[in-house]
């Protein structure tokens, strides 16, 4: 599991990354989700890979704590998404009228001479 | 339990979120409304500010360090969020204040006009500011700098045009890449220590095993970065003068606060986490610190150097002033003497109400080539609301007779503070931070010369470019002078008139300095004083 998990997280933030770096607008919007998907999933597994186990402990007397999940990174990670996710679409906003008011996707807001 | 005294430490963070939430009600040509209650809002911050600041001095008692917490939700400190305030958060709480006051005073004068939401936008901006400045935890302190820089954005663009779009999907672009870093490394911090409580990390720290200190470091390295980013440290701070030169004169006077937030960060997490009393961990980054400072302080004079126009030169003067003062941080943390970081603080201080005063005059001062008129024409379009009949009206206001001298008197002021000239404070703060590189010598080693010879140098570089500047500007310009409102004179003249009381009080502010420095240098009053935070529940049987 950890294997497919640290595999899916290299492959989308390699992805990631090479669309930042891409010139094209849309392209870099792309390449953004993608790496704040790597991220998001990398601070899940920062709270360590266990299977059925629940987060929140029940009530009073002693518990193991080996037989629960971490909470905290699943509560990080929900925040960390409805930012990355706000912060997204005010950037496709930013795109649309950088598109709007230059008439071209290129980042620099011109088409290189060729 | 009643509200007592404490609660005044989360007023810096409600306040600009009440102000800026109230006026989104209001209708967007209610800008008398709007900036009343802007204005009363920073008012009552800046007064807040102060008291914490009175607060945080404490007494003999406390050994002149009283560190204020407040537990949110009554959550014990480890567990809990927690607000911490001490001598150096309440500084910069201050500084805060005193630089957005003169913004929207200039903003006021016409600005606010150019776009929604100016005044919302902007408090939120004094919202996350203020946050960070507060916060003792570290996953807090990526919402507050989310909350900082979303506001950013939205005040970046205002007033529209083709360059400010341009700019502001750059500086999106780096700062969403930079959050994600962020992330990163504070997840990897979690994942080595457990913890993301500063105060409690700063515990945990000397008694970590060797994986998990890798991991820690690897974790704080990323996290870093992320800061670094912010501040505008060398090999990333290409984006950094488009940026500012883009912004709105009030916006960009406003942002010679958000480099700071970077190099506060990195000062508070350096020193707390890899301070003198980490163990292995010591001094970890000090030279990246060291070296990376002084790279942007050279970057940042030859670009003062090579500058055509003085947006870009003022933009430039940001970088030179946050990379000096990350240099200092890495030879404080390197294990330099505790009179640095004193020097530092002071510099900061001075610097930055400086290149803030400098941001406002830039207009004023290329109103001949048509400034502000050509500006309108241009986001008319962009923005084809209910402001079109508006941009037609004259700008209304007092102007005021002798314009070219008040305006010349202050840009030298300003360029005597940054080029450190006396008899201002930023004389002071340069010769206060040579005189303790020097007398440190042979702790901080050759670097510490070379630290000294660039910061005479970018002095003399800063001196060379704005005089040029000045010389075009007040002597060999043949046109009218420019018609300069009392509204957009009046905040240039209360930053100057800080600056020399800051100069005239300087042994007060300088105090204050040693004790701040003094306890940066000591983390264990931080964390002992978070850390032994008592719940009220616990404290009232």
């Amino acid at each position: 599991m950890e294997g497919v998990l640290s595999g899916a997280i290299g492959v989308l933030a390699a992805s990631g990354i090479w669309l930042v770096l891409r010139p094209r607008t849309f392209q870099v919007i792309v390449g953004l989700c993608l790496l704040s998907y790597a991220v998001n999933l990398f601070i899940f597994a920062t709270g360590r890979l266990v299977l059925g186990a629940p987060p929140i402990m029940p009530r009073g007397g002693f518990i193991d704590p080996t037989a629960y999940a971490d909470p905290l990174p699943q509560a990080l990670v929900l925040t960390a998404i409805v930012i990355s996710f706000a912060t997204t679409a005010l950037f496709l906003v930013v795109l649309i009228a950088s598109r709007g008011l230059t008439g071209t996707d290129h980042v620099d807001a011109q088409e290189r001479e060729p | 339990m009643t509200p007592g005294p404490e609660h005044l430490i989360i007023a810096p963070i409600l306040i600009p979120f009440f102000a800026g939430a109230l006026m989104l009600i209001y209708d967007e040509r209610q800008r008398s409304a709007k900036l009343a209650i802007s204005l009363g809002a920073v008012m009552a911050m800046l007064l807040v500010g102060v008291e914490l600041l009175m607060r945080s001095k404490g007494s003999a008692l406390t050994g002149f360090n009283d560190i204020g917490f407040y537990l949110l939700g009554d959550r014990g400190a480890p567990f809990g969020i927690v607000l911490v305030i001490d001598r150096l958060s309440a500084m910069m709480l201050v500084l805060t204040a005193l630089l957005a006051l003169p913004a929207l005073i200039y903003a006021a004068a016409g600005w606010h006009r150019q776009g929604q939401h100016f005044h919302s936008l902007f408090q939120f901006l004094l919202m996350g500011l203020n946050g960070a400045f507060l916060t003792g935890d570290l996953f807090n302190l990526f919402v507050f700098f989310e909350v900082l820089l979303a506001a950013s954005y939205g005040l970046l663009l205002h007033g529209g045009g083709q360059l400010r779009v341009r700019g502001g999907l750059h500086y999106i672009a780096i700062n969403l890449t930079g959050s994600l870093l962020f992330l990163v490394g504070v997840s990897m911090v979690y994942a080595a220590s457990g913890t993301l409580n500063m105060a409690h990390l700063s515990l945990m720290v000397p008694m970590l095993p060797e994986p998990q200190r890798v991991m820690l470091h690897a974790g704080a390295a990323i996290m870093g970065l992320a800061f670094l980013i912010k501040a505008g440290i060398w090999p990333l701070s290409f984006w950094l003068p488009t940026a500012y030169m883009a912004g709105a004169a009030p916006v960009a006077a406003m942002f010679a606060i958000m480099t700071k937030v970077g190099v506060y960060v990195l000062l508070r997490l350096a020193l707390l986490i890899f301070g003198a009393g980490a163990g292995a961990s010591a001094g970890f980054g000090a030279e990246v610190l060291i070296a990376g400072g002084m790279a942007t302080v050279v970057f940042g004079f030859l670009g003062v150097l090579a500058s055509q126009g003085l947006g870009r030169m003022a933009a430039h003067l940001v970088l030179v002033s946050s990379g000096t003062v990350l240099a200092a941080t890495g030879f404080v943390l390197a294990g330099g003497p505790v009179q640095i970081l004193a020097a530092a603080l002071f510099y900061l201080l001075s610097s930055t109400l400086a290149t803030s005063a400098l941001f406002l005059l830039i207009e004023p001062m290329g109103r001949e080539e048509g400034g502000i008129a050509a500006l309108l024409a241009l986001t008319a379009d962009a923005y084809g609301l209910d402001e079109r009949e508006e941009n037609r009206q004259p700008e209304v206001g007092l102007a005021i007779p002798g314009s070219l001298t008040v305006l010349g008197i202050c840009f030298a002021a300003c360029l005597i503070v940054l080029a450190g000239l006396p008899p201002l404070s930023g004389f002071i703060g340069k010769l206060g931070l040579l005189q303790a590189l020097v007398a440190s010598g042979s702790a901080t080693g050759p670097m510490a010369w070379i630290f000294v010879a660039i910061l005479i140098l970018s002095g003399f570089a800063t001196l060379t470019g704005l005089v040029r500047v000045g010389i075009q500007t007040f002597w060999a310009s043949d046109g009218a002078p420019p018609r300069v409102l009392a509204l957009e004179l009046a905040p240039v003249v209360g930053l100057i008139g800080l600056l020399v009381f800051l100069t005239i009080k300087a042994d007060v502010t300088l105090g204050y300095m040693n004790d701040t420095a003094d306890a940066l240098l000591r983390p264990s009053i931080y964390a002992q004083g978070v850390l032994g935070a008592p719940r009220a529940e616990d404290a009232s049987p």
